[in-house]
Protein backbone atom coordinates (compact mmCIF):
# COMPACT_ATOMS: atom_id res chain seq x y z
CA UNK A 1 0.00 0.00 0.00
CA UNK A 2 1.44 3.36 -1.08
CA UNK A 3 0.12 5.39 1.86
CA UNK A 4 2.24 8.39 0.98
CA UNK A 5 0.68 8.59 -2.47
CA UNK A 6 -2.83 8.36 -1.03
CA UNK A 7 -1.92 11.09 1.46
CA UNK A 8 -0.41 13.24 -1.31
CA UNK A 9 -3.57 13.03 -3.44
CA UNK A 10 -5.82 13.54 -0.43
CA UNK A 11 -3.95 16.62 0.81
CA UNK A 12 -3.68 18.02 -2.71
CA UNK A 13 -7.44 17.79 -3.13
CA UNK A 14 -8.13 19.20 0.32
CA UNK A 15 -5.76 22.08 -0.40
CA UNK A 16 -7.92 22.92 -3.42
CA UNK A 17 -10.90 23.21 -1.09
CA UNK A 18 -9.17 25.76 1.11
CA UNK A 19 -7.99 27.67 -1.96
CA UNK A 20 -11.56 27.84 -3.23
CA UNK A 21 -13.23 28.28 0.13
CA UNK A 22 -15.98 30.56 -1.18
CA UNK A 23 -16.98 28.12 -3.89
CA UNK A 24 -16.49 24.95 -1.84
CA UNK A 25 -17.98 25.78 1.53
CA UNK A 26 -19.43 29.26 1.77
CA UNK A 27 -21.57 29.07 -1.36
CA UNK A 28 -23.46 25.85 -0.42
CA UNK A 29 -23.95 27.13 3.13
CA UNK A 30 -25.41 30.42 1.88
CA UNK A 31 -27.74 28.70 -0.58
CA UNK A 32 -28.92 26.22 2.08
CA UNK A 33 -29.55 29.08 4.49
CA UNK A 34 -31.74 30.67 1.84
CA UNK A 35 -33.74 27.43 1.62
CA UNK A 36 -34.34 27.66 5.37
CA UNK A 37 -35.44 31.27 5.08
CA UNK A 38 -37.78 30.64 2.14
CA UNK A 39 -39.14 27.15 2.88
CA UNK A 40 -38.66 27.03 6.61
CA UNK A 41 -39.56 30.51 7.79
CA UNK A 42 -41.62 32.11 5.00
CA UNK A 43 -43.60 29.22 3.48
CA UNK A 44 -43.07 26.76 6.34
CA UNK A 45 -44.74 29.07 8.85
CA UNK A 46 -48.01 28.56 6.95
CA UNK A 47 -47.68 24.77 6.77
CA UNK A 48 -48.90 22.68 9.66
CA UNK A 49 -46.65 20.05 11.17
CA UNK A 50 -45.45 17.12 9.04
CA UNK A 51 -45.36 13.75 10.79
CA UNK A 52 -45.35 15.52 14.13
CA UNK A 53 -42.49 18.00 13.52
CA UNK A 54 -42.56 21.55 12.24
CA UNK A 55 -42.02 21.94 8.52
CA UNK A 56 -38.79 23.91 9.00
CA UNK A 57 -37.38 21.13 11.16
CA UNK A 58 -38.71 18.42 8.84
CA UNK A 59 -36.74 19.66 5.81
CA UNK A 60 -33.35 19.82 7.60
CA UNK A 61 -32.21 16.24 6.75
CA UNK A 62 -33.39 16.62 3.15
CA UNK A 63 -31.53 19.89 2.72
CA UNK A 64 -28.34 18.41 4.17
CA UNK A 65 -28.69 15.44 1.83
CA UNK A 66 -29.31 17.75 -1.12
CA UNK A 67 -26.00 19.50 -0.47
CA UNK A 68 -24.05 16.36 0.39
CA UNK A 69 -25.23 14.58 -2.77
CA UNK A 70 -24.53 17.42 -5.14
CA UNK A 71 -21.24 18.44 -3.53
CA UNK A 72 -19.95 14.86 -3.35
CA UNK A 73 -20.55 14.47 -7.06
CA UNK A 74 -19.17 17.91 -7.89
CA UNK A 75 -16.03 17.50 -5.77
CA UNK A 76 -15.13 14.01 -6.95
CA UNK A 77 -16.00 14.55 -10.61
CA UNK A 78 -14.03 17.79 -10.81
CA UNK A 79 -11.15 16.29 -8.80
CA UNK A 80 -10.44 13.60 -11.40
CA UNK A 81 -11.71 15.47 -14.46
CA UNK A 82 -9.42 18.48 -13.99
CA UNK A 83 -6.16 16.49 -14.17
CA UNK A 84 -7.54 14.84 -17.31
CA UNK A 85 -8.43 18.24 -18.75
CA UNK A 86 -5.07 19.92 -18.05
CA UNK A 87 -3.04 16.77 -18.70
CA UNK A 88 -1.53 16.31 -15.23
CA UNK A 89 -3.21 12.90 -15.06
CA UNK A 90 0.00 11.57 -16.64
CA UNK A 91 1.67 11.86 -13.28
CA UNK A 92 -0.99 9.83 -11.47
CA UNK A 93 -0.96 7.13 -14.14
CA UNK A 94 2.84 6.85 -14.22
CA UNK A 95 3.26 6.73 -10.43
CA UNK A 96 3.57 3.45 -8.51
CA UNK A 97 -0.01 3.63 -7.26
CA UNK A 98 -2.76 1.04 -7.44
CA UNK A 99 -6.21 1.90 -8.72
CA UNK A 100 -7.58 1.42 -5.24
CA UNK A 101 -5.13 3.98 -3.85
CA UNK A 102 -6.04 6.51 -6.55
CA UNK A 103 -9.74 6.13 -5.73
CA UNK A 104 -9.01 6.28 -2.01
CA UNK A 105 -7.19 9.60 -2.41
CA UNK A 106 -9.70 11.33 -4.65
CA UNK A 107 -12.91 9.88 -3.23
CA UNK A 108 -11.65 10.20 0.33
CA UNK A 109 -11.01 13.91 -0.14
CA UNK A 110 -14.31 14.51 -1.93
CA UNK A 111 -16.26 12.65 0.77
CA UNK A 112 -14.41 14.49 3.54
CA UNK A 113 -15.35 17.84 2.03
CA UNK A 114 -18.99 16.80 1.72
CA UNK A 115 -19.14 15.53 5.28
CA UNK A 116 -17.61 18.77 6.59
CA UNK A 117 -20.13 20.68 4.50
CA UNK A 118 -23.01 18.54 5.77
CA UNK A 119 -22.00 19.18 9.37
CA UNK A 120 -21.65 22.92 8.73
CA UNK A 121 -25.15 22.99 7.22
CA UNK A 122 -26.45 21.04 10.20
CA UNK A 123 -24.93 23.63 12.51
CA UNK A 124 -26.37 26.41 10.35
CA UNK A 125 -29.83 24.77 10.51
CA UNK A 126 -29.59 24.84 14.29
CA UNK A 127 -29.57 28.62 14.06
CA UNK A 128 -32.94 28.64 12.24
CA UNK A 129 -34.93 25.74 13.73
CA UNK A 130 -34.87 23.65 16.92
CA UNK A 131 -33.05 20.37 16.27
CA UNK A 132 -32.86 17.09 18.11
CA UNK A 133 -31.04 14.10 16.66
CA UNK A 134 -32.46 10.82 18.00
CA UNK A 135 -29.78 8.56 16.53
CA UNK A 136 -26.55 10.56 16.07
CA UNK A 137 -24.48 7.48 15.22
CA UNK A 138 -26.91 6.42 12.49
CA UNK A 139 -26.98 10.03 11.29
CA UNK A 140 -23.19 9.92 10.87
CA UNK A 141 -23.37 6.48 9.24
CA UNK A 142 -25.84 7.75 6.64
CA UNK A 143 -23.86 10.95 6.13
CA UNK A 144 -20.59 9.08 5.56
CA UNK A 145 -22.18 6.33 3.43
CA UNK A 146 -23.93 8.86 1.23
CA UNK A 147 -20.86 11.07 0.89
CA UNK A 148 -18.65 8.10 -0.06
CA UNK A 149 -21.20 6.54 -2.42
CA UNK A 150 -21.92 9.74 -4.31
CA UNK A 151 -18.24 10.69 -4.38
CA UNK A 152 -17.66 7.34 -6.11
CA UNK A 153 -20.48 8.19 -8.49
CA UNK A 154 -18.90 11.61 -9.09
CA UNK A 155 -15.54 9.94 -9.75
CA UNK A 156 -17.20 7.84 -12.46
CA UNK A 157 -18.76 10.95 -14.01
CA UNK A 158 -15.36 12.68 -13.94
CA UNK A 159 -13.74 9.78 -15.79
CA UNK A 160 -16.61 9.51 -18.27
CA UNK A 161 -16.86 13.23 -19.04
CA UNK A 162 -14.82 14.49 -21.98
CA UNK A 163 -16.00 18.06 -21.65
CA UNK A 164 -17.36 20.47 -19.06
CA UNK A 165 -20.87 20.07 -20.45
CA UNK A 166 -20.90 16.36 -19.69
CA UNK A 167 -19.40 17.06 -16.30
CA UNK A 168 -22.43 19.19 -15.44
CA UNK A 169 -25.04 17.16 -17.31
CA UNK A 170 -25.62 14.27 -14.87
CA UNK A 171 -25.59 16.38 -11.69
CA UNK A 172 -27.93 19.00 -13.17
CA UNK A 173 -30.27 16.88 -15.24
CA UNK A 174 -30.43 13.73 -13.13
CA UNK A 175 -29.18 14.12 -9.58
CA UNK A 176 -30.73 17.47 -8.65
CA UNK A 177 -34.23 16.53 -9.93
CA UNK A 178 -34.01 13.15 -8.20
CA UNK A 179 -33.03 14.86 -4.96
CA UNK A 180 -35.87 17.38 -5.14
CA UNK A 181 -38.30 14.59 -5.97
CA UNK A 182 -36.75 12.28 -3.39
CA UNK A 183 -38.57 13.75 -0.41
CA UNK A 184 -36.21 16.60 0.54
CA UNK A 185 -39.17 18.92 1.14
CA UNK A 186 -41.98 16.46 1.79
CA UNK A 187 -42.80 12.98 3.01
CA UNK A 188 -43.37 10.44 0.27
CA UNK A 189 -46.49 9.42 2.20
CA UNK A 190 -47.96 12.80 1.30
CA UNK A 191 -48.07 11.75 -2.37
CA UNK A 192 -51.08 10.02 -3.98
CA UNK A 193 -50.62 6.19 -4.00
CA UNK A 194 -49.67 6.00 -7.69
CA UNK A 195 -47.04 8.70 -7.40
CA UNK A 196 -45.77 7.12 -4.19
CA UNK A 197 -45.02 3.94 -6.14
CA UNK A 198 -43.19 5.99 -8.78
CA UNK A 199 -41.26 7.85 -6.07
CA UNK A 200 -40.01 4.58 -4.62
CA UNK A 201 -38.12 4.01 -7.88
CA UNK A 202 -35.99 7.02 -6.97
CA UNK A 203 -32.91 5.83 -5.04
CA UNK A 204 -32.55 9.19 -3.31
CA UNK A 205 -35.82 8.53 -1.45
CA UNK A 206 -34.09 5.78 0.53
CA UNK A 207 -31.14 7.97 1.46
CA UNK A 208 -33.27 10.85 2.67
CA UNK A 209 -35.69 8.54 4.42
CA UNK A 210 -32.93 6.81 6.36
CA UNK A 211 -31.21 10.08 7.17
CA UNK A 212 -34.48 11.65 8.36
CA UNK A 213 -35.19 8.60 10.49
CA UNK A 214 -31.88 9.14 12.32
CA UNK A 215 -33.10 12.65 13.21
CA UNK A 216 -36.81 12.22 14.04
CA UNK A 217 -37.53 8.47 13.77
CA UNK A 218 -39.78 9.33 10.84
CA UNK A 219 -39.22 7.23 7.71
CA UNK A 220 -40.91 6.61 4.37
CA UNK A 221 -39.30 3.17 4.15
CA UNK A 222 -37.75 0.90 6.75
CA UNK A 223 -34.22 1.54 7.99
CA UNK A 224 -32.90 -1.77 6.65
CA UNK A 225 -34.23 -0.97 3.16
CA UNK A 226 -32.57 2.46 3.30
CA UNK A 227 -29.23 1.01 4.34
CA UNK A 228 -29.54 -1.84 1.83
CA UNK A 229 -30.29 0.49 -1.09
CA UNK A 230 -27.41 2.81 -0.17
CA UNK A 231 -25.00 -0.12 0.06
CA UNK A 232 -26.31 -1.52 -3.23
CA UNK A 233 -25.56 1.78 -4.99
CA UNK A 234 -22.13 1.83 -3.34
CA UNK A 235 -21.36 -1.65 -4.68
CA UNK A 236 -22.56 -0.72 -8.17
CA UNK A 237 -20.23 2.30 -8.18
CA UNK A 238 -17.29 0.17 -7.02
CA UNK A 239 -17.94 -2.39 -9.75
CA UNK A 240 -18.05 0.33 -12.42
CA UNK A 241 -14.82 1.93 -11.14
CA UNK A 242 -13.14 -1.44 -11.07
CA UNK A 243 -14.13 -1.95 -14.71
CA UNK A 244 -12.87 1.54 -15.63
CA UNK A 245 -9.41 0.85 -14.26
CA UNK A 246 -9.27 -2.69 -15.60
CA UNK A 247 -9.98 -1.53 -19.12
CA UNK A 248 -8.32 1.89 -18.93
CA UNK A 249 -11.59 3.44 -20.13
CA UNK A 250 -11.07 7.15 -20.91
CA UNK A 251 -7.78 7.02 -19.02
CA UNK A 252 -5.24 4.85 -20.75
CA UNK A 253 -6.39 4.57 -24.36
CA UNK B 1 24.64 18.74 -8.68
CA UNK B 2 24.47 16.97 -5.38
CA UNK B 3 20.98 15.63 -5.93
CA UNK B 4 22.21 13.58 -8.80
CA UNK B 5 24.66 11.61 -6.76
CA UNK B 6 22.19 9.08 -5.48
CA UNK B 7 21.56 7.80 -8.98
CA UNK B 8 25.08 6.48 -9.27
CA UNK B 9 24.53 3.58 -6.95
CA UNK B 10 21.80 1.16 -7.89
CA UNK B 11 20.20 -0.23 -4.75
CA UNK B 12 19.10 -3.86 -4.84
CA UNK B 13 15.38 -4.15 -5.38
CA UNK B 14 13.36 -5.53 -2.48
CA UNK B 15 13.24 -9.29 -2.45
CA UNK B 16 16.41 -9.67 -4.42
CA UNK B 17 19.64 -11.10 -3.15
CA UNK B 18 22.35 -8.42 -3.32
CA UNK B 19 25.04 -9.14 -5.86
CA UNK B 20 28.31 -10.44 -4.43
CA UNK B 21 30.42 -7.86 -6.21
CA UNK B 22 29.89 -4.13 -6.65
CA UNK B 23 29.51 -4.04 -10.42
CA UNK B 24 27.81 -7.24 -11.46
CA UNK B 25 27.22 -7.93 -15.15
CA UNK B 26 23.49 -7.25 -14.68
CA UNK B 27 24.25 -3.60 -13.98
CA UNK B 28 25.95 -3.30 -17.33
CA UNK B 29 22.97 -4.86 -19.11
CA UNK B 30 19.72 -3.33 -20.26
CA UNK B 31 17.79 -1.20 -17.82
CA UNK B 32 14.81 -1.19 -20.17
CA UNK B 33 13.93 -4.10 -22.39
CA UNK B 34 11.07 -3.83 -24.87
CA UNK B 35 10.04 -7.04 -26.60
CA UNK B 36 7.55 -7.45 -29.45
CA UNK B 37 5.61 -4.39 -28.34
CA UNK B 38 2.57 -3.39 -30.38
CA UNK B 39 -0.11 -0.81 -29.82
CA UNK B 40 -3.31 -0.53 -31.79
CA UNK B 41 -5.69 2.26 -30.81
CA UNK B 42 -9.45 1.87 -30.73
CA UNK B 43 -9.66 3.62 -34.09
CA UNK B 44 -7.60 0.80 -35.59
CA UNK B 45 -4.49 2.95 -35.96
CA UNK B 46 -1.34 0.91 -35.32
CA UNK B 47 0.96 3.23 -33.42
CA UNK B 48 3.60 0.60 -32.67
CA UNK B 49 4.38 -2.53 -34.65
CA UNK B 50 6.37 -5.26 -32.98
CA UNK B 51 8.94 -2.95 -31.41
CA UNK B 52 12.07 -4.47 -29.88
CA UNK B 53 14.45 -2.18 -28.04
CA UNK B 54 17.00 -2.33 -25.24
CA UNK B 55 18.21 0.71 -23.35
CA UNK B 56 21.58 0.32 -21.62
CA UNK B 57 22.01 1.40 -18.05
CA UNK B 58 23.63 4.82 -17.76
CA UNK B 59 23.41 5.86 -21.40
CA UNK B 60 21.73 8.78 -23.12
CA UNK B 61 19.51 7.29 -25.76
CA UNK B 62 17.94 9.57 -28.33
CA UNK B 63 14.80 8.37 -30.03
CA UNK B 64 14.28 10.17 -33.29
CA UNK B 65 11.33 10.07 -35.58
CA UNK B 66 8.93 12.29 -37.49
CA UNK B 67 5.61 13.40 -36.03
CA UNK B 68 3.29 10.47 -35.43
CA UNK B 69 6.12 7.94 -35.64
CA UNK B 70 5.21 6.37 -32.27
CA UNK B 71 7.80 7.98 -29.98
CA UNK B 72 5.35 9.27 -27.39
CA UNK B 73 3.24 6.10 -27.54
CA UNK B 74 6.31 4.02 -26.80
CA UNK B 75 7.24 6.21 -23.83
CA UNK B 76 3.65 6.27 -22.59
CA UNK B 77 3.50 2.47 -22.52
CA UNK B 78 6.82 2.11 -20.72
CA UNK B 79 5.74 4.67 -18.11
CA UNK B 80 2.27 3.17 -17.56
CA UNK B 81 0.19 5.90 -19.19
CA UNK B 82 -1.05 3.69 -22.03
CA UNK B 83 -1.79 0.00 -22.18
CA UNK B 84 0.10 -2.10 -24.72
CA UNK B 85 -1.85 -4.26 -27.15
CA UNK B 86 0.87 -6.92 -27.26
CA UNK B 87 4.38 -7.46 -26.05
CA UNK B 88 6.38 -7.14 -22.88
CA UNK B 89 8.38 -4.34 -21.24
CA UNK B 90 10.87 -4.83 -18.42
CA UNK B 91 12.19 -1.87 -16.45
CA UNK B 92 15.08 -2.70 -14.14
CA UNK B 93 14.13 -6.34 -14.71
CA UNK B 94 10.57 -5.75 -13.51
CA UNK B 95 7.54 -6.27 -15.72
CA UNK B 96 5.69 -2.96 -16.12
CA UNK B 97 2.32 -4.67 -15.79
CA UNK B 98 2.75 -7.40 -13.20
CA UNK B 99 5.35 -5.55 -11.11
CA UNK B 100 4.32 -1.99 -11.89
CA UNK B 101 5.18 -0.51 -8.51
CA UNK B 102 8.85 -1.48 -8.69
CA UNK B 103 9.09 -0.66 -12.39
CA UNK B 104 7.48 2.78 -12.18
CA UNK B 105 9.38 3.82 -9.07
CA UNK B 106 12.56 3.74 -11.17
CA UNK B 107 11.20 6.15 -13.77
CA UNK B 108 10.86 9.90 -13.96
CA UNK B 109 8.88 11.29 -16.88
CA UNK B 110 8.92 14.74 -18.43
CA UNK B 111 6.14 14.72 -21.01
CA UNK B 112 6.12 16.72 -24.18
CA UNK B 113 3.28 19.06 -23.24
CA UNK B 114 3.54 21.49 -20.35
CA UNK B 115 1.03 19.83 -18.05
CA UNK B 116 1.12 21.70 -14.76
CA UNK B 117 -1.14 22.54 -11.85
CA UNK B 118 -1.40 26.22 -12.66
CA UNK B 119 -2.50 27.37 -9.20
CA UNK B 120 -0.01 25.35 -7.17
CA UNK B 121 3.32 26.72 -5.99
CA UNK B 122 6.52 25.26 -7.41
CA UNK B 123 7.47 23.80 -4.03
CA UNK B 124 4.03 22.23 -3.50
CA UNK B 125 3.84 20.61 -6.91
CA UNK B 126 7.35 19.13 -6.73
CA UNK B 127 6.70 17.83 -3.20
CA UNK B 128 3.41 16.35 -4.41
CA UNK B 129 5.26 14.40 -7.10
CA UNK B 130 7.64 12.95 -4.51
CA UNK B 131 4.69 11.87 -2.37
CA UNK B 132 3.00 10.19 -5.35
CA UNK B 133 6.03 7.96 -5.73
CA UNK B 134 5.78 6.92 -2.10
CA UNK B 135 8.95 8.65 -0.98
CA UNK B 136 9.19 10.20 2.49
CA UNK B 137 9.46 13.97 2.72
CA UNK B 138 12.94 15.27 1.98
CA UNK B 139 12.99 19.07 1.85
CA UNK B 140 16.77 19.07 1.39
CA UNK B 141 16.47 17.01 -1.79
CA UNK B 142 13.68 19.17 -3.19
CA UNK B 143 15.73 22.26 -2.39
CA UNK B 144 18.74 20.88 -4.26
CA UNK B 145 16.64 19.92 -7.27
CA UNK B 146 15.13 23.40 -7.43
CA UNK B 147 18.49 25.09 -6.97
CA UNK B 148 20.12 22.97 -9.64
CA UNK B 149 17.36 23.86 -12.05
CA UNK B 150 17.56 27.58 -11.12
CA UNK B 151 14.06 27.50 -9.66
CA UNK B 152 14.87 28.12 -6.01
CA UNK B 153 13.90 31.80 -6.05
CA UNK B 154 10.57 30.81 -7.65
CA UNK B 155 9.71 28.09 -5.14
CA UNK B 156 6.76 30.01 -3.68
CA UNK B 157 5.47 31.31 -7.00
CA UNK B 158 2.34 29.87 -8.52
CA UNK B 159 3.15 27.96 -11.68
CA UNK B 160 0.76 30.07 -13.72
CA UNK B 161 3.10 33.05 -13.20
CA UNK B 162 6.16 31.29 -14.66
CA UNK B 163 7.51 31.51 -18.18
CA UNK B 164 7.37 28.55 -20.55
CA UNK B 165 11.02 27.72 -19.96
CA UNK B 166 10.56 27.77 -16.21
CA UNK B 167 7.48 25.56 -16.45
CA UNK B 168 9.57 23.09 -18.45
CA UNK B 169 12.14 23.09 -15.65
CA UNK B 170 9.39 22.61 -13.06
CA UNK B 171 8.36 19.49 -14.94
CA UNK B 172 11.93 18.22 -14.86
CA UNK B 173 12.07 18.99 -11.12
CA UNK B 174 8.86 16.99 -10.60
CA UNK B 175 10.33 14.06 -12.53
CA UNK B 176 13.52 14.19 -10.44
CA UNK B 177 11.72 14.65 -7.11
CA UNK B 178 11.68 10.92 -6.33
CA UNK B 179 15.31 10.29 -7.35
CA UNK B 180 14.63 8.13 -10.42
CA UNK B 181 17.22 5.93 -12.09
CA UNK B 182 15.68 6.47 -15.50
CA UNK B 183 14.57 9.80 -16.90
CA UNK B 184 12.34 10.12 -19.95
CA UNK B 185 12.51 13.48 -21.65
CA UNK B 186 9.88 13.76 -24.35
CA UNK B 187 10.88 16.72 -26.50
CA UNK B 188 12.54 18.49 -23.56
CA UNK B 189 13.59 21.58 -25.43
CA UNK B 190 10.58 22.07 -27.69
CA UNK B 191 9.79 25.76 -27.82
CA UNK B 192 12.61 26.93 -25.57
CA UNK B 193 15.25 29.44 -26.56
CA UNK B 194 18.81 28.53 -27.48
CA UNK B 195 20.32 29.56 -24.15
CA UNK B 196 17.84 27.54 -22.12
CA UNK B 197 18.25 24.59 -24.46
CA UNK B 198 21.97 24.54 -23.85
CA UNK B 199 21.31 24.84 -20.13
CA UNK B 200 19.07 21.78 -20.33
CA UNK B 201 21.77 19.86 -22.16
CA UNK B 202 24.09 20.67 -19.30
CA UNK B 203 21.53 19.37 -16.79
CA UNK B 204 21.10 16.17 -18.78
CA UNK B 205 24.85 15.59 -19.00
CA UNK B 206 25.24 16.06 -15.27
CA UNK B 207 22.39 13.65 -14.64
CA UNK B 208 24.07 11.06 -16.80
CA UNK B 209 27.34 11.50 -14.94
CA UNK B 210 25.48 10.67 -11.75
CA UNK B 211 24.32 7.38 -13.24
CA UNK B 212 20.83 8.26 -14.43
CA UNK B 213 19.81 6.63 -17.70
CA UNK B 214 18.25 9.16 -20.03
CA UNK B 215 15.92 8.55 -22.92
CA UNK B 216 15.05 11.60 -24.91
CA UNK B 217 12.96 12.18 -27.94
CA UNK B 218 13.65 15.23 -29.98
CA UNK B 219 12.98 16.95 -33.23
CA UNK B 220 16.28 18.79 -32.93
CA UNK B 221 18.76 16.49 -34.58
CA UNK B 222 21.47 18.79 -33.31
CA UNK B 223 20.36 17.89 -29.80
CA UNK B 224 20.75 14.16 -30.38
CA UNK B 225 24.04 14.71 -32.16
CA UNK B 226 25.29 16.78 -29.24
CA UNK B 227 24.18 14.55 -26.40
CA UNK B 228 23.27 10.99 -27.27
CA UNK B 229 25.42 7.91 -26.84
CA UNK B 230 23.08 5.88 -28.99
CA UNK B 231 20.45 6.79 -31.52
CA UNK B 232 17.22 4.98 -32.30
CA UNK B 233 15.11 5.91 -35.28
CA UNK B 234 11.44 5.09 -35.29
CA UNK B 235 9.11 5.59 -38.22
CA UNK B 236 5.51 4.52 -38.74
CA UNK B 237 5.59 2.56 -35.48
CA UNK B 238 8.67 0.53 -36.35
CA UNK B 239 12.22 0.81 -35.10
CA UNK B 240 14.22 1.48 -38.22
CA UNK B 241 17.65 1.53 -36.65
CA UNK B 242 19.47 1.52 -33.32
CA UNK B 243 23.13 2.36 -33.36
CA UNK B 244 25.92 4.03 -31.43
CA UNK B 245 25.97 7.62 -32.54
CA UNK B 246 29.64 7.53 -33.52
CA UNK B 247 29.19 4.28 -35.45
CA UNK B 248 26.10 5.63 -37.13
CA UNK B 249 27.89 8.74 -38.21
CA UNK B 250 30.77 6.68 -39.46
CA UNK B 251 28.63 4.05 -41.13
CA UNK B 252 26.14 6.25 -42.83
CA UNK B 253 27.97 9.55 -42.89
CA UNK B 254 29.12 11.04 -46.14
CA UNK B 255 31.68 13.72 -46.70
CA UNK B 256 31.57 16.49 -49.21
CA UNK B 257 34.54 18.09 -50.92
CA UNK B 258 33.90 21.58 -52.23
CA UNK B 259 36.31 23.12 -54.71
CA UNK B 260 36.17 26.87 -55.39
CA UNK B 261 37.38 27.27 -58.97
CA UNK B 262 39.65 30.01 -60.30
CA UNK B 263 37.49 30.44 -63.37
CA UNK B 264 33.87 29.58 -64.10
CA UNK B 265 33.05 26.47 -66.12
CA UNK B 266 30.04 26.05 -68.37
CA UNK B 267 30.39 22.25 -68.69
CA UNK B 268 32.56 19.54 -67.21
CA UNK B 269 35.02 17.57 -69.33
CA UNK B 270 33.99 14.01 -70.16
CA UNK B 271 37.04 12.68 -68.26
CA UNK B 272 35.46 13.81 -64.96
CA UNK B 273 32.08 12.14 -65.45
CA UNK B 274 32.93 9.05 -63.28
CA UNK B 275 33.16 11.35 -60.24
CA UNK B 276 29.52 12.53 -60.57
CA UNK B 277 30.49 16.08 -59.79
CA UNK B 278 28.00 18.90 -59.29
CA UNK B 279 28.76 22.24 -60.87
CA UNK B 280 27.28 24.98 -58.71
CA UNK B 281 27.32 28.76 -58.26
CA UNK B 282 27.07 29.40 -62.00
CA UNK B 283 30.07 27.20 -62.63
CA UNK B 284 32.29 28.61 -59.89
CA UNK B 285 32.10 25.66 -57.49
CA UNK B 286 32.59 21.94 -57.90
CA UNK B 287 31.08 19.53 -55.36
CA UNK B 288 32.22 15.95 -54.87
CA UNK B 289 30.41 13.62 -52.43
CA UNK B 290 32.33 10.61 -51.20
CA UNK B 291 31.76 7.75 -48.84
CA UNK B 292 33.86 7.60 -45.67
CA UNK B 293 33.32 3.83 -45.48
CA UNK B 294 35.20 3.14 -48.67
CA UNK B 295 38.88 2.30 -48.67
CA UNK B 296 39.42 4.81 -51.43
CA UNK B 297 37.74 8.14 -51.36
CA UNK B 298 38.73 9.01 -54.94
CA UNK B 299 40.05 12.41 -53.91
CA UNK B 300 43.62 11.85 -55.06
CA UNK B 301 42.61 10.70 -58.52
CA UNK B 302 40.02 13.48 -58.78
CA UNK B 303 42.63 16.13 -58.05
CA UNK B 304 44.97 14.52 -60.59
CA UNK B 305 42.27 14.43 -63.28
CA UNK B 306 41.38 18.06 -62.56
CA UNK B 307 44.99 19.06 -63.09
CA UNK B 308 45.13 17.05 -66.31
CA UNK B 309 41.95 18.76 -67.50
CA UNK B 310 43.49 22.15 -66.69
CA UNK B 311 40.95 23.03 -64.03
CA UNK B 312 42.46 25.06 -61.23
CA UNK B 313 40.95 26.06 -57.89
CA UNK B 314 41.57 28.71 -55.27
CA UNK B 315 40.37 26.89 -52.21
CA UNK B 316 38.77 23.68 -50.99
CA UNK B 317 36.93 22.49 -47.95
CA UNK B 318 35.33 19.28 -46.69
CA UNK B 319 32.20 18.83 -44.58
CA UNK B 320 30.76 15.80 -42.76
CA UNK B 321 27.09 15.01 -43.33
CA UNK B 322 25.06 15.72 -40.20
CA UNK B 323 22.88 13.38 -38.24
CA UNK B 324 19.98 15.28 -39.72
CA UNK B 325 20.99 14.22 -43.22
CA UNK B 326 21.31 10.62 -42.00
CA UNK B 327 17.93 10.80 -40.29
CA UNK B 328 16.19 12.17 -43.37
CA UNK B 329 17.76 9.46 -45.54
CA UNK B 330 16.69 6.73 -43.11
CA UNK B 331 13.13 7.94 -42.82
CA UNK B 332 12.81 8.26 -46.58
CA UNK B 333 14.24 4.80 -47.07
CA UNK B 334 11.85 3.26 -44.54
Amino acid sequence: MNYRAVRAIYLFEMARTWRTLLQSIVSPVVSTSLYFVVFGAAIGSRISQVEGVSYGTFIVPGLIMLSVLTQSIANASFGIYFPKFVGTIYEILSAPISYFEIVLGYVGAAATKSIILGLIILATAGLFVPLHIHHPVWMLVFLVLTAVTFSLFGFIIGIWADGFEKLQMIPMLVVTPLTFLGGSFYSVDMLPPAWRTVALLNPVVYLISGFRWSFYEIADVSLSVSVGMTLAFLVICLVVISWIFRTGYRLKN
Amino acid sequence: MAFLSQGSAVPPLPGRVPAPFPNPPAIMSSIISVANLSKTYGSGFKALKNVNLDIKRGEIFALLGPNGAGKTTLISIICGIANPSEGKVLVGGENIQTSYRKARSLIGLVPQELHTDAFESVWATVSFSRGLFGKPKNPAHIEKVLKDLSLWDKKDNKIITLSGGMKRRVMIAKALSHEPQILFLDEPTAGVDVELRKGMWEVVRTLQQSGVTIILTTHYIEEAEEMADRIGVINKGEIVLVEDKATLMQKLGKKRLTLHLQGKLSTLPESLSPYKLDLCDSGATLIYDYDTKGERTGITSLLGDLRTAGIRFNDLDTTQSSLEDIFVDLVRAS
